[in-house]
Formats: structure tokens, C-alpha cells, sequence
């Protein structure tokens, strides 16, 4: 059957009609070859706009449409529902990007008008040869995996559990909470953390419908959209949470002593410990019996344990499930301030950074000073420590600490070195309104040495002078410090790159996990079905955070709501009377959708997990593996009109 | 007059968030009413301004403290260099100046001496010249060459090489200035000239790999030849690898306890920081300390950037005396350095400040050889 073309050329408002000679372009596509009527109208998307292509695809018998607008990735799924409506299989509708391709980045209107036709009848040439397609569905797991416990990852679990669905919330820790479990107080609220916490974890360890496993990784994730499988490795706390009655006798019998990361690495503790959860664990990396079979302990602390709750025969545990959404939440890692040597960080203990005074104020630790700099900036908008981005929390961190110290020591001379102070979010200009009126001072410069007053022989709690410009007064200063508290950012974790790999996400420039677009899909990522949360996209507070980790359950349970998914149709294809069997498009696949058969010793390509990339068409040495929609024979009568 | 948008441009002054981080690091902006921000705003205000007002851009020893702080990549004293160079280029040279750039044209040195005698800082101990095939070229600072206050430094680094068998030689008379201090200064055309020519000299002795006497001449070789450069160690990275293989041992005590200067073009514009103190670590008898402000936090000397023939708008108040103090303070008796301009104002200091009988500044080279 010959093919009956429509072409619809859109003004767009003025977008396209001022730059393009619309009127010359229907006149010119109404002419191409298989056209059987160019129509053009101010907005093809408008009601009216699609009205004028189903009446023509029931009047006039078109089999295929051409609408020449703006780029598909805005409207294509519009025009697909639309030809569908009449009647047409969506995929034989092709689109000719004249805005943002034509009108948007040209002038000379004769110009732009010629380029328009030439693009149309590109679309034309090919849209004869489109082939019907079948809109596939495939059912879904009704559960999700949330990789995080720390406030995104509770968040939402608790959000997903609550909607109906089972949840499996995977933490790399011995305890939930993350980072915000660290904090003493929040901003600009000046809420307790732990008051804010501890609602939360009752509701996640209570909830009937959400699993926790501590002390894991994820591992491995096959599969996709509505159906992933995840494999679990989670390791021995060696402690029989069942029998402890948490007496604390093994800590003491313990030999090892361990900078305390929880504690920002203010303490030490025990290779066994009681965890913040306040459950006893061993630390299995600290532990010389764990790692060698050794203790020089005598008795060890399994021989102090009355009730015999040390159990070194634990081994690690691998737990398969399979879901149908992952969010992934792990967080960020804090900056590490050495990396700025001259603001002296490990080298005098009374430089410390905003985490420790946050670990110093939970454990009600603070002791009164003097006077007191804190430093904005340390380790963000900084090319030389590769981080270049506003880390959002530190200006707000150094406003609550610094008014804090200014409350609980009035006498106290507080000082805050800045260069912007960023006070955007809700409440926090008032916030900083407020700090300033306790009597804290803000000088605007960064801080550029920090270093010993009077000798020069480091001693390490020795008055400090804080060198730098005050930019106001155009002046180098020095001002001397008790006590310096650096207003470290945050950066991506070192493991980002581990969970990256596992799901196959991309990452930014700045090494976070990367968003599908940072306005229109925030929480979505690359994979179908994976979803992100929390500070592991990027430097968030506490309330940004939360947010995001709503709506990343949102859009896992849309999918899992529905119990089915929509995939992509427009997918690579082996013809296997070509295929050689060479493996190259394996090979090229980013998303691992085709695999050698070895019956056939052909390739074979997973319909799911394929995204219709065309990268295995481009390697493929024989042209046996195709994109359906855009097969060399399409794309070649597309280019050649246009030569 | 001078175009500020093209300096903006050349030197991507827009990163500039005006955060001060310069100048407040900068060691010369206490004293002194040079600010390399403020520089950098009027260059982006767009603001002229007759350069003969500005003497303190002679202050600076371009240590480049200011370019290491900055968060955002911009490197104010190359902006400080390039507007010497339009004053430079106006022909308005400062006094002292003149002879120095002249002798460095005419005789290859900015010491005005002639230079035939270039290579009589090693006679008698028969060193080869580089053009009969040696594997390292020794390249001596003209400091080093001329000045008998430093000619001590290049003789124990011959004894040292010869000590681990390694085999050097120099350019003999074919040596000259390497241009470090001349572009410094702003002379970018006499600096373009000895580069060029130095390449071509040692191209012609077919000179594969270089050890320098000053960091001075090791910077520039490394970060300002361009792409013809020659491989090229600064004598603390050659030491440190000989003793760490063996090749190089003390046999001797060196009685002493050792504070340590780190020289700018070293330290904080090249990151060598670990070479010299393992040097001074390995020496038998001594006990090294250290300077509160030392690494990444040391203090300039104020020799560097043409400050060895200028006094600076600030004369009165010297960063070496307070380096003298610095140094006392940790109980050490010998100041280590490992550059001759660090050496002559730090000895300069130990004499202005009175305390020939406390400290002594010693150059690494003296202190290792004396311990072999």
C-alpha cells in the first residue's frame, strides 16, 4: 500500500513563525513525495493543533505523520498519543525539530526557512519507511530496596511501608540514623536531633512492613524496572544481640583502642563497643581476633561475658531479594580538612571542624573560650581541592554554632570569616539576623594561615592567630583564637564509586550521583526504576533532604502502584541469519541488554533492559543488530535528501 | 596606560570571588600597601591607573603564596609580573635594576661579572663538561657561581655526585642565567631571549637530564621552558633518591640541632617538601626540628621576584629577622636552606639581628657534605 504522509509544521507562538516562513514551508512539504496534506497552525500541541491530525488521519487515510515543532523530547510522547487516538500505531510518527534545531539558534529568516524544509523532508524520506510497533508492558515486584539508612533512606522506607508496600532498608553500619545521628542540634530550628530521630527509628523498627539489615553492602543488582534482584552481603556483628544484656564488661576487658568515627574522631573506643544504637558490636576491621586469631587480653571479652553473647562463629550472611524499585540514599562524606594544610587541622587540637563541635555540643563538651574563629568555605567553592560547588549547609552550621558559643559564653569574642553568606532556605535570613544580635561578628574574608602565637614550637592547644584579609576595610588582619572551628563541606563518598558500578548510575562532574534532569526528573537516574535521595546527588540540609527523599518514594511506589511498567519499543533487534556471534555489541552495551546465545551462538537482545541507544548498532561489524526506528535503511533515506 | 580587559582575559581574572584569601596570605601585605585582590578588582573594574604610583609592586618577591590560597585558580602574582612588565615596558626601570638586567644580557648574570669567569667557583676539581657525554648536567645558579658567600654550595654538590658515583658534568662557560628572576622582574623579552637560547645550548651539549643549586632555576626550567623543556631535580630530590638507594652515605657526625627553611620555589610552588627534610633526617649526630610555620605555611625569605636588587617600598621591617626568630625559637642552632637567595638575606638577618653567636644558616649541600 502506498504510504499517505501528513506533515504539520507548528508556528509555536512566534518561536518558530518569526524566524521560519511557515506559509513557504507548507507549500513546500505539500509537494514531497508520498505527502498527502501539510497543514501548519500556531500550536500543534493545543487541542485544536491535534484535532486538525485525527481528523485528517480519519478523513484522509494517513498512515504515517510527520509534525514538524519543537524537539521530541518534549512533545513525541504528545503526537504518539495523538496518532494512536486515531487510530495509528504511535510509532510511525516522526518528528522535525525546527525550534530548538532551527528557529532558536538562527537569524537570517531565508535561512532558517530553507534549513526548515530541508529537516522536513528528512522526516519525510524516513517516516515512509517507520514500521508499526508494540507498546510492550511488564508486571512488577511490589516491594522496594532502599539502599541508606541514614534520615533520606528512613524516610523513604517509611514512606513506601506506609503506602502498602514491603521495603528492605540496607545499611552499611551497625546502626541507622547516618549522619544526621551525629548532629547535637538542627538549623535554623535549633531542634535536638536526637529528639527528631528518635520518633523516626521507633517507626522504622516497629513498622510490619519494612526489613532492616545493618552492617551490609549491596552487592550486586540484576534485572530491571519492576524487576530487580538485589544480593545482600551482610557481615557479623559477633555479638548475639538476643543474649546481651549490654553490661559493658567486654569493652572493658578489650585491648584495641580506635579513633571513634561516630565521635568525629574526638575519642577512641574499643574494638567492641556500644554502637550509638546503644546494641554492643565488634568492630571486625579493629578486632586482632577477628583478624588474626588472635587478642592479647587475658580474659579476652568472650571469656568476661556472662551470658555468652560473643559469638566469634559468626559468618557473613547473603540475602537475595527481589523488588521492583531502588532508592538509592547513602549520603555524603564530610571534607577532610587536612587536605588545607595552612588552616592547620592536625596540627593543633584547637583547630576542629564543624562535625566535631557538633559531636563536642552532643556530648556536652564544650568548654568556655575566649575568643572564637569560624572559617566558611572549607573544602567547597574551591578549584584547588576539586570541589567546586556550595556545599548549602556550612554557612548555616557556622550561624548555629557561633551563636551557640556566643549564648553559653557571652564573654566570648566570636568571629566568623566569610565570603558570601548563603542564608536561602526558609527561616535561615532571619536565622542569621538573629545570630548577628547575639553579639557574633562576621568579617568578610576567607581565613588564609592559621599558625602558633608566640613561639613557634607547635604546641598543640596553644593560642592560635588567624591570618587573613578583612576585604571591607581592604586590610590584611590577624586576630588571635582559642579556638577555630572549620566549616568543612561535603563530598562525595568514597564507596560512590561501588554503588555507581553496582546499578550502573552516572556521575556528575562533581562525583555525586547524577540526576535525570535537575528540574524537571530530580529524584530519577539513567536506570528505570533506580531513584535517588539525600546528600549521595549532592550537599543538602536536613529539610532539602527530606523532600527529596519524599519524592523519590513517590516515584518508586508510581510504578509499583500500577503493578505494571511501560517499556521501550523502539529496541535493538538481531537478525540472526547475519549475526557472526563476535560479541562486540555485548561488549558496547552500557545497560547489558544483549548476550550471546549459546545454542545459536547469536546474539540476543533483552527488550527490557534495552533503552534503543543505538551503540551496538554503531559497533556492530555485520549491520545484523538494528534499533528499530532507526535502522541504517531509515537513517540513510533521511540523510539522503539532504545531500 | 595599559588595556585591564585584556589582563583580565590573559589572566582569567572573572574566577576572582574577591574573597581576600590573597592578600591575606600574601607575607609581604602586612607590611606593605600591596594587596593582590585589590589588584585583581581594579583590573575588573576596569579601573587605570598610572603604575609609577604603584612602587609596591616592587614589594613583591612573587612567592606566589597568593596563587596557592586562591580557592579559585587565579594566580595574582601573574598579574603582579605582568604589570611590571608594562611598567618595564614604558622604559621607566627602577635604578638598581638596570645594571643587574644589562649584565644578564651582555654577560649571561645579573652579578655584573664578566663571563669568562663563570665556572671559577670550581677550580681545581676538574669537573667535566657536560658536551664529552655525562648523564646529569649540574646547573649553577649565578649566585652560586659568582658569589664567593655561595660558591661553597655547588663544590659540595660535586663532592657529593662524585661520593655516589654518579656521572655529571657542567656547561662550563656555555652556562647562563636561566631568566627566572629576569622574568620576574617583568623583562618578558630578555627572558624569552636567555630561554631560547639556553634550550638551543643545551640541545647542542645534547643535555638529557639537569640538577639545579637553586630552586630558582629549577622552577623555571620545569614549569616556564615550555614544551622543549629538559627534565630537570632540584639537588634536594637527587640526594633524597641517592640516599634512599643507597648510592649515597654519611660516615660522619654533624653535631647540630636543624630547623629547616623551606625556599618558596621549592616548597610551595613545587611541592617538594618531603626531599629536604629526609636529607636532613639521614645526617648522623644531627636532631631536626621544626618551624611552627613551615611546609605549606612557611614564610617567605623575601629574595625571590628581583627582591635580591630591590629594596621594597618597606625596607625597615624584614620577613628574614623574623624568620631568624622563628628559627631560635625552636632551640635550633643551624638554620637549614636549600637555595641561595634564602641563604644570603637569612645569613644577612643572623648579622642584622645579632645573633652570630645562636644560629648559623647552613645550605643543605654544606651540612650533607660535611657529613660524608
Amino acid at each position: 500500500m502506498k504510504s499517505q504522509i501528513g506533515v504539520y509544521i507548528c508556528h509555536c507562538g512566534l518561536n518558530i513563525a518569526n524566524t521560519v516562513d511557515v506559509e513557504q514551508v507548507r507549500e513546500f512539504a505539500r509537494i514531497l513525495p508520498n505527502v498527502a496534506i501539510a497543514r501548519n497552525y500556531t500550536y500543534m500541541c493545543s487541542d485544536p493543533g491535534q484535532a486538525l491530525i485525527t481528523n485528517d488521519i480519519r478523513d484522509l487515510g494517513l498512515t504515517h505523520v510527520v509534525v514538524a515543532s519543537c524537539s521530541p523530547r518534549m512533545h513525541e510522547p504528545t503526537f504518539r498519543a495523538t496518532i494512536h487516538k486515531a487510530g495509528l500505531n504511535p510509532y510511525v510518527l516522526e518528528m522535525a525539530n525546527i525550534r530548538e534545531q532551527c528557529s532558536w539558534v538562527h537569524s537570517d529568516r531565508t535561512l532558517a526557512t530553507l534549513k526548515a524544509m530541508d529537516l522536513i523532508a528528512s522526516a519525510v524520506a524516513k517516516v515512509a519507511l517507520l514500521v508499526p510497533l508494540q507498546e510492550r508492558e511488564v508486571k512488577v515486584t511490589q516491594s522496594a530496596l532502599v539502599i541508606g539508612g541514614g534520615i533520606a533512606g528512613m524516610t523513604a522506607t517509611l514512606d513506601i511501608a506506609n503506602a502498602g508496600f514491603q521495603v528492605c532498608l540496607v545499611e552499611k553500619q551497625t546502626h541507622l540514623g547516618g549522619r544526621v545521628a551525629q548532629l547535637d542540634t538542627t538549623f535554623p530550628t535549633q531542634e535536638r536531633v536526637a529528639d527528631l530521630l528518635a520518633p523516626v527509628l521507633r517507626a522504622i523498627t516497629t513498622h510490619p512492613n519494612i526489613r532492616v539489615i545493618t552492617n551490609a553492602d549491596v552487592e550486586k543488582v540484576d534485572g530491571f524496572i519492576g524487576n530487580f534482584r538485589a544480593t545482600i552481603r551482610a557481615r557479623p556483628t559477633f555479638v548475639d544481640a538476643m543474649k546481651c544484656d549490654a553490661c559493658g564488661k567486654c569493652v572493658d576487658a578489650c585491648p584495641v583502642n580506635v579513633p571513634d568515627a561516630f565521635d568525629a574522631n574526638l575519642t577512641t573506643r574499643r574494638a567492641i563497643y556500644r554502637a550509638p544504637d546503644a546494641r554492643f558490636v565488634i568492630d571486625a576491621r579493629a578486632c586482632s581476633f577477628v583478624q588474626d586469631r588472635v587478642c592479647r587480653s587475658d580474659p579476652r571479652c568472650a571469656a568476661v561475658c556472662d551470658r555468652n553473647a560473643i559469638d566469634f562463629s559468626q559468618t557473613e550472611n547473603l540475602v537475595e531479594i527481589n523488588i521492583g524499585a531502588i532508592i538509592v540514599a547513602t549520603g555524603a562524606a564530610t571534607f577532610d580538612a587536612t587536605k588545607k594544610p595552612e588552616l592547620g587541622f592536625g596540627t593543633y587540637s584547637n583547630v576542629i571542624t564543624s562535625l566535631q563541635f557538633e559531636r563536642l555540643a552532643a556530648r556536652q563538651e564544650l568548654q568556655s573560650v575566649k575568643d572564637v574563629v569560624f572559617v566558611s568555605c572549607v573544602g567547597s567553592r574551591d578549584a584547588t581541592t576539586g570541589n567546586t560547588y556550595c556545599s548549602r549547609v556550612c554557612c548555616m552550621v557556622n550561624a548555629k554554632q557561633a551563636r551557640r558559643i556566643q549564648e553559653k559564653f557571652p564573654d566570648a569574642r566570636v568571629t566568623v570569616f566569610y565570603a558570601d553568606v548563603r542564608a536561602f532556605g526558609k527561616g535561615h535570613e532571619e536565622f542569621y539576623d538573629a545570630v548577628r544580635k547575639t553579639g557574633v561578628r562576621y568579617r568578610r574574608g576567607y581565613v588564609s594561615e592559621i599558625f602558633a602565637a608566640g613561639g613557634q614550637t607547635p604546641k598543640r592547644d596553644q593560642k592560635l592567630i588567624v591570618r587573613a584579609e578583612d576585604t571591607l576595610i581592604q586590610k590584611p588582619i590577624e586576630v588571635s583564637a582559642d579556638l577555630v572551628v572549620l566549616g568543612i563541606g561535603m563530598t562525595p563518598r568514597a564507596e560512590t564509586n561501588e554503588i555507581a558500578n553496582v546499578l550502573g548510575l552516572p556521575r556528575s562532574g562533581d562525583g555525586f550521583l547524577l540526576e535525570i534532569h535537575p528540574k524537571l526528573r530530580p529524584v530519577e537516574t539513567a536506570v528505570d526504576g533506580v531513584f535517588l535521595a539525600g546528600a549521595c546527588q549532592g550537599p543538602k540540609d536536613i529539610v532539602d533532604t527530606i523532600a527529596q527523599a519524599r519524592a523519590a518514594a513517590s516515584s518508586a511506589f508510581a510504578s509499583l502502584c500500577r503493578g505494571q511498567v511501560k517499556i521501550e519499543s523502539a529496541t535493538a533487534r538481531v537478525d540472526e541469519e547475519v549475526c557472526a556471534g563476535c560479541g562486540l555489541c555485548v561488549a558496547t552495551c552500557p545497560y547489558g541488554a544483549p548476550a550471546l546465545i549459546a545454542r545459536t551462538g547469536t546474539a540476543r537482545v533483552n527488550q527490557v533492559l534495552c533503552k534503543g541507544c543505538g551503540a551496538c548498532e554503531a559497533a556492530c561489524p555485520s549491520k545484523a543488530i538494528q534499533v528499530m526506528q532507526c535502522t541504517p535503511r531509515q537513517v540513510l533515506a533521511q540523510i539522503a535528501v539532504l545531500a | 596606560m595599559f588595556d585591564t580587559e585584556s589582563l583580565v582575559q590573559q589572566y582569567e581574572l572573572t574566577a576572582c570571588i574577591q574573597c581576600g584569601k590573597c592578600t591575606g596570605g600574601c607575607p609581604i601585605a602586612l607590611k606593605s600597601a600591596l594587596n593582590p585582590r585589590a589588584l585583581v578588582y581594579q583590573m575588573l573594574r576596569g579601573e587605570e591607573f598610572e603604575l609609577v604610583s604603584r612602587g609596591e609592586l616592587w614589594d613583591c618577591t612573587t612567592c606566589a603564596t597568593c596563587g596557592l590560597r586562591c580557592p579559585k585558580g587565579v594566580k595574582a602574582v601573574d598579574l603582579i609580573i605582568a604589570l611590571r612588565a608594562q611598567w618595564i615596558e614604558s622604559g621607566k626601570i627602577p635604578t638598581t635594576l638596570r645594571a643587574p638586567l644589562t649584565a644578564t644580557l651582555n654577560q649571561g648574570n645579573p652579578l655584573v661579572l664578566p663571563r669568562e669567569d663563570r665556572s671559577l667557583w670550581a677550580d681545581g676539581l676538574n669537573v667535566k663538561n657536560v658536551a664529552d657525554g655525562a648523564g646529569i648536567a649540574m646547573f649553577t645558579c649565578c649566585e652560586n657561581a659568582y658569589d664567593p658567600r655561595v660558591q661553597a654550595m655547588p663544590r659540595a654538590l660535586v663532592n657529593l655526585l662524585r661520593a655516589a658515583n654518579q656521572d655529571f658534568g657542567t656547561l662550563g662557560l656555555d652556562e647562563q642565567c636561566c631568566g627566572s628572576e629576569v622574568r620576574r622582574i617583568g623583562e618578558a623579552g630578555l627572558f624569552e631571549y636567555l630561554r631560547d637560547d639556553n634550550l638551543e645550548k643545551f640541545r647542542a651539549a645534547r643535555v638529557s637530564k639537569m640538577v639545579t643549586t637553586s630552586p630558582h632555576c629549577f622552577n623555571v626550567f620545569k614549569n616556564e621552558y615550555g614544551k622543549h623543556a629538559i627534565p630537570v631535580e632540584h639537588y634536594t630530590q637527587t640526594l633524597a633518591h641517592l640516599i634512599a638507594d643507597g648510592a649515597l652515605k654519611f660516615s660522619k657526625k654533624f653535631q647540630a640541632t636543624i630547623t629547616y627553611q623551606d625556599p618558596c620555589f621549592l616548597g610551595k610552588q613545587n611541592g617538594i617538601y618531603d626531599e629536604p627534610r629526609a636529607i636532613l633526617k639521614a645526617i648522623p649526630g644531627a636532631k631536626f626540628v621544626e618551624m611552627d610555620r613551615s611546609r605549606e605555611r612557611s614564610v617567605c625569605c623575601e629574595g625571590g621576584g628581583g627582591r635580591m636588587w630591590l629594596e621594597g617600598t618597606n625596607s625597615q621591617v624584614r620577613l628574614a629577622n623574623d624568620r631568624i626568630a622563628h628559627a631560635l625559637d625552636t632551640g635550633a642552632n643551624i638554620l637549614a636552606t636549600a637555595c641561595p637567595f634564602c641563604f644570603l638575606t637569612l645569613s644577612d638577618a643572623v648579622i642584622a639581628t645579632g645573633n652570630e653567636e645562636k644560629i648559623k644558616v647552613m645550605d643543605i649541600l654544606q651540612i650533607a657534605n660535611a657529613a660524608i
